[in-house]
């Protein structure tokens, strides 16, 4: 691990559902990029849980013929030994689970580093019980519901759509996990077409809708097996790993088990929020 | 397929009974599958060493009223659909698990 040391003021510290992670490097203009990416969620860890040093490089077309290589769009998240390595043509990242220390070799683009953070948490949500998911997640009466389906669904609409006084988490990336024997949905700085970052808070989650756009505004239940699979197929994971994958696929049994998941059809106006709230726990 | 057909769980393949169903995943590729209940008995059966004769035999005709000839070509089309998809390894001979399913 290339351990360097960074002036302070090319730090960077990000909590996301509790979860500190601090980033460093020798670019204050980069650290300056990012902050706004990630307003809201930055602070100051006094015992950040993971350290990433990052080494940004120009952008190569060709790449370097080492660890970069601009042509690869796919992402690939390998375990090597201890350490985890993802790689796609703009970023190439390593960390350790144990040390908690990582180092990311990427292009300058707060885009690259968006996307290494939320691999980073796929990992670390899924050895929690937890999971990002491709939801929208909407605080009302103190309770969290998601909302997740296929792009074009309705993530962004009905997030667009809800009430005053209710609260986005995210339009885009949810993150739910188990806490005190019950799942919370934290909010999260990863933006969809809202183009913000969600707000900082976490409520007690309510239920997951599986969205579909339709003429009127109605909830159906779904079968447990059809909880599960709505549940994996928009939890956000890369690894070709048997025992992460695994771990994926018990953690969304165990949401289904605990969590209401339904389908939401719904016409595009505010309407369906009475529906949705009468459907409050 | 021989009149000797063997069949064995793959390894990397994740079994989660769901109630009555029984989901199963491929940790290569994370593709899902509910299995039926004469899958699924096909499934918990595949030790690698019962002919699938004798799983038919003892598992699945006393369960169906089915004719038991009709009932072993029906298990062998199952058992070679879910070869293709991953789950299962066919032989014509005992299997030797290298693995246990995840």
């Amino acid at each position: 691990m290339n351990a360097i040391a960074m002036p302070s003021n090319c730090e960077l510290d990000i909590g996301i559902g509790g979860i500190w992670v601090r980033l460093r490097t020798d670019s204050p203009a980069f650290v300056a990029e990012i902050s706004g990416r990630f307003a809201g969620f930055l602070g100051k860890a006094n015992q950040p849980d993971h350290v990433f040093d990052i080494e940004l490089i120009p952008f190569m077309p060709d790449g370097d013929g080492d660890e970069v290589d601009a042509h690869m769009d796919a992402v690939h998240v390998l375990r090597s030994g201890a350490r985890w390595q993802v790689r796609r043509g703009d970023f190439f990242a390593e960390w350790d689970p144990l040390s908690r220390h990582g180092r990311i070799r990427m292009v300058p683009s707060p885009y690259s580093l968006d996307s290494v953070i939320r691999i980073l948490h796929t990992l670390l949500l899924a050895e929690q019980g937890g999971m990002l998911m491709h939801a929208s997640s909407v605080v009302r009466g103190g309770h969290a519901w998601v909302f997740t389906g296929v792009s074009g669904a309705g993530k962004t609409t009905i997030s667009r759509l809800a009430p005053p006084q209710s609260r986005i988490l995210t339009d885009e990336m949810s993150f739910l996990r188990p806490e005190e024997d019950h799942y919370f949905a934290h909010g999260t700085p990863f933006s969809g077409e809202l183009g913000r970052p969600g707000e900082n808070l976490r409520a007690p989650l309510a239920g997951v809708f599986l969205l579909a756009k339709g003429r009127e505004n109605r909830i159906d239940p779904l079968p447990r097996t059809e909880a599960i699979r709505a549940l994996m197929a928009n939890t956000l994971y890369f690894a070709r790993d048997d025992a992460l994958t695994t771990r994926v696929f018990d953690n969304a049994i165990a949401m289904a088990a605990q969590v209401p998941v339904r389908r939401l059809t719904f016409a595009p106006d505010a309407r369906v929020w009475d529906l949705i709230d009468d459907a409050q726990p | 397929m021989t009149d000797s057909v063997y069949i064995l769980r793959s390894p990397n393949v994740a079994a989660r009974r769901i109630g009555d169903e029984l989901m199963i995943m491929s940790a290569h590729d994370s593709s899902l599958f509910s299995l039926n209940e004469t899958a699924a008995i096909l499934w918990d059966a595949a030790d690698g060493m019962t002919p699938l004769a004798e799983i038919v035999r003892r598992l699945i005709l006393p369960v169906f009223d089915i004719e038991p000839a009709i009932a072993l070509e029906d298990a062998r089309s199952l058992a070679l659909g879910l070869a293709e998809r991953g789950i299962l390894q066919l032989g014509d001979s005992p299997l030797v698990p290298r693995g246990d399913p995840v």
